[in-house]
């Protein structure tokens, strides 16, 4: 069984312009230990995923579809229950790490809660296990740390601690909301490999929102590509990456910049902006923006399986030849580390 | 996946050469206060207040209820041991205006303490469930503000007699009302902050959210808030006072004081002038003090 099985995941925002249709239906399932991607440009409901996963939308937000944890319906579920699930089985880091942690409150004090709260430990016991957990996430002086304040260290220092948070109980499933946008970039690539070090050793499966295909490449197991609040690809990253089967996945990985490129200065973006989401796209959501759109587009594809693992949403049966033959972040990842 | 180093930079090794115990941001603002001098002015001119109108009465001969035969109406002098006067019936004004102070201030204190415990809980809870909690809580707090306060006080009085602790309990819960709006306000934005997202991404019951997250961050507003309300209370329980609704004989208050003073304004002018610069002062100092802490809670306000 997966651990985490998403069905038919629908995600509603009520607003003065109108019903917002954020997440439009997707499917996805999680083996435990597995790291997943999930990529788009902004609002493509990547976030709103995670947010309905852990029963945080915002108040005109509604969920419905089937969320299971563990065979446990997520949806639903009274806010006693998900608290219990949520930061014991169920972890979330987020996309600023200096706002995501209380000011007037110790960082030392802010881990030691967790424990307290999900596992009942004694303070002292839960002290020890929360300079254990600073000193795995490679964060110095972790005794020290203990004592400040968020304001007094630097935005890698603080998503250290909220990764080593969001770890303390050890849950089966750490959803990472960008989790290095806010960051620098040399702490991006710190907290990255920080990242697949701990996914590695541990048993917890990660969900990865991020932008960067290239952190994709490094970390993730299997990619789903998101657009319009629906998924448009989702393979193995190495398969994705090799071959992509759909357009805007193609062109996603065609506008990352590469260091051997042609000094032109111009990136290689996606002509065109996503659809309004107050409106229901009518066929395909993308076809406004394919380069190889055509009459079949009007009706939306289904999300169908290329074989055991890959699986799309194009009536295309396959891109064109040599569409994505110089496309290979997983060349830049190694460069630039 | 390359290798994980360990990197320190200039600033995790500034921090590495001394042993760090972390200054919270009320440390900091501390600091910020002690910086402002028209503030440490109001601090020191309050605690010399509190000492003063504490052990003052404790220095002198006299007592506030028994009056001096000698002595009616007589001016300050030293020969006499009336430092300040005394009053119309021959009472020590020096020792009726520090017993007045210590009434004074206690039931600024008091009153606003009540109002904070019934307002920060009453306003964080409206503010932090919203929708039509908040409505409904809300709506409750307009009905009682349109109570003419007057009325009210006269009536609790009416019912109940003349006594201190009506007046504590009357002032706190009209002035509950104020710190219930303010907190409330407060909450709102902070309930959207993403540290309460976070605290709520692992676990937290509301309660906990409430207690540990919301409450400690509203402390800076609600800290100003209490400096301004104090003399504000104070000034309320004069006019009650001054109505003769509050304090009643033989003790007093610097209200009660001020009232008898003024009617001999003309005989004993002493008997209005000292009471009135102790209520001066420390209306001022309170004022000041308000004014520092907002300042340094806020400090990018300031430029």
């Amino acid at each position: 069984m997966a651990l985490l099985e998403v069905r038919d995941l629908t995600v509603r925002f009520e607003t003065p312009e109108g019903e917002v249709k954020a997440v439009n239906g997707i499917n996805f399932d999680l083996e435990p230990g597995e790291t997943l991607g999930l990529v788009g440009e902004s609002g493509s409901g990547k976030t709103q995923t995670a947010l309905a996963i852990m029963g945080l939308l915002a108040e005109n937000g509604h969920a419905s579809g089937s969320v299971k944890f563990r065979g446990q319906e997520l949806l639903g579920m009274s806010s006693g229950e998900l608290s219990r699930v949520r930061g014991s089985k169920i972890s979330m880091i987020f996309q600023d790490p200096v706002s995501s942690l209380n000011p007037y409150m110790r960082v030392g004090d802010q881990l030691i809660e967790v424990l307290t709260h999900h596992r009942n430990l004694k303070p002292k016991q839960a002290h020890q296990r929360a300079i254990d957990m600073l000193e795995r996430v490679r964060l110095s002086d972790a005794e020290q740390r203990m004592r400040q304040y968020p304001h007094e260290l630097s935005g890698g220092m603080c998503q250290r601690i909220m990764i080593a948070m969001g770890l303390l109980c050890q849950p089966d499933l750490l959803i990472a909301d960008e989790p290095t946008t806010a960051l620098d970039v040399t702490v991006q690539s710190q907290i990255n490999s920080l990242m697949g070090e701990l996914s590695e050793k541990s048993s917890t499966a990660i969900l990865l929102i991020t932008h960067d295909l290239g952190v994709v490449a490094g970390l993730c197991d299997r990619v789903m590509v998101m657009y319009a609040g629906q998924e448009m690809e989702l393979a193995e990253v190495e398969a994705m990456f090799k071959r992509p089967h759909h357009p805007y996945t193609e062109g996603l990985l065609h506008s990352v910049p590469r260091l051997d490129q042609e000094k032109s200065g111009i990136l290689n973006a996606i002509p065109g902006h996503p659809p309004n989401l107050l409106f229901a796209p009518q066929g395909c959501a993308f076809k406004e923006r394919c380069r190889y759109a055509f009459e079949a587009c009007h009706t939306r594809p289904e999300f169908e399986w290329v074989n055991d693992t890959h699986a799309k949403r194009c009536h295309l049966e396959q891109l064109p030849d040599g569409a994505s033959d110089r496309v290979d972040p997983t060349v830049d990842q190694e460069k630039l580390s | 996946m390359n290798e994980v180093r360990h990197p320190k930079d200039a600033f995790e090794q500034a921090l590495d050469t001394r042993e760090v115990m972390g200054r919270s941001l009320y440390v900091d603002a501390w600091h910020r206060l002690l910086k402002n001098k028209a503030a440490v002015v109001g601090l020191v001119v309050l605690l010399l207040m509190v000492v003063l109108v504490l052990v003052g009465p404790m220095l002198s001969q006299w007592d506030h209820e028994i009056p001096d035969w000698d002595h009616y109406s007589s001016p300050p002098s030293i020969d006499t041991q009336h430092w300040f006067g005394t009053d119309a019936l021959g009472r020590d004004l020096f020792v009726r205006t520090l017993i007045g102070g210590q009434i004074s201030l206690l039931v600024g204190v008091i009153s606003t303490l009540v109002s904070l415990l019934i307002g920060i809980s009453y306003g964080a809870v409206a503010g932090y469930f919203g929708g039509r909690v908040d409505n409904i809580m809300m709506r409750i707090v307009d009905a009682i503000y349109a109570m003419p306060f007057m009325f009210f006080v006269i009536l609790l009085m009416v019912i109940f007699g003349r006594n201190i602790f009506l007046i504590f309990v009357a002032i706190g819960a009209i002035n509950w009302l104020d710190m219930a709006r303010i907190v409330r306000g407060q909450t709102l934005s902070l309930k959207n902050k993403d540290f309460v997202e976070a605290a709520r991404a692992s676990g937290a019951r509301e309660s906990q959210i409430i207690k540990r997250h919301i409450i400690p961050n509203l402390l800076g507003v609600v800290i100003v808030y209490v400096t301004l309300t104090i003399p504000q209370v104070i000034l309320v329980e004069s006019f009650l006072s001054f109505l003769g609704l509050g304090v009643q004989e033989p003790l007093t208050s610097w209200g009660a004081l001020v009232n008898e003073g003024a009617q001999e304004l003309e005989t004993a002018p002493w008997s209005l002038l000292f009471p009135a610069s102790f209520l001066a002062a420390t209306l001022f100092a309170f004022n000041f003090l308000g004014d520092g802490l907002r300042d340094a809670l806020d400090p990018k306000d300031r430029f």
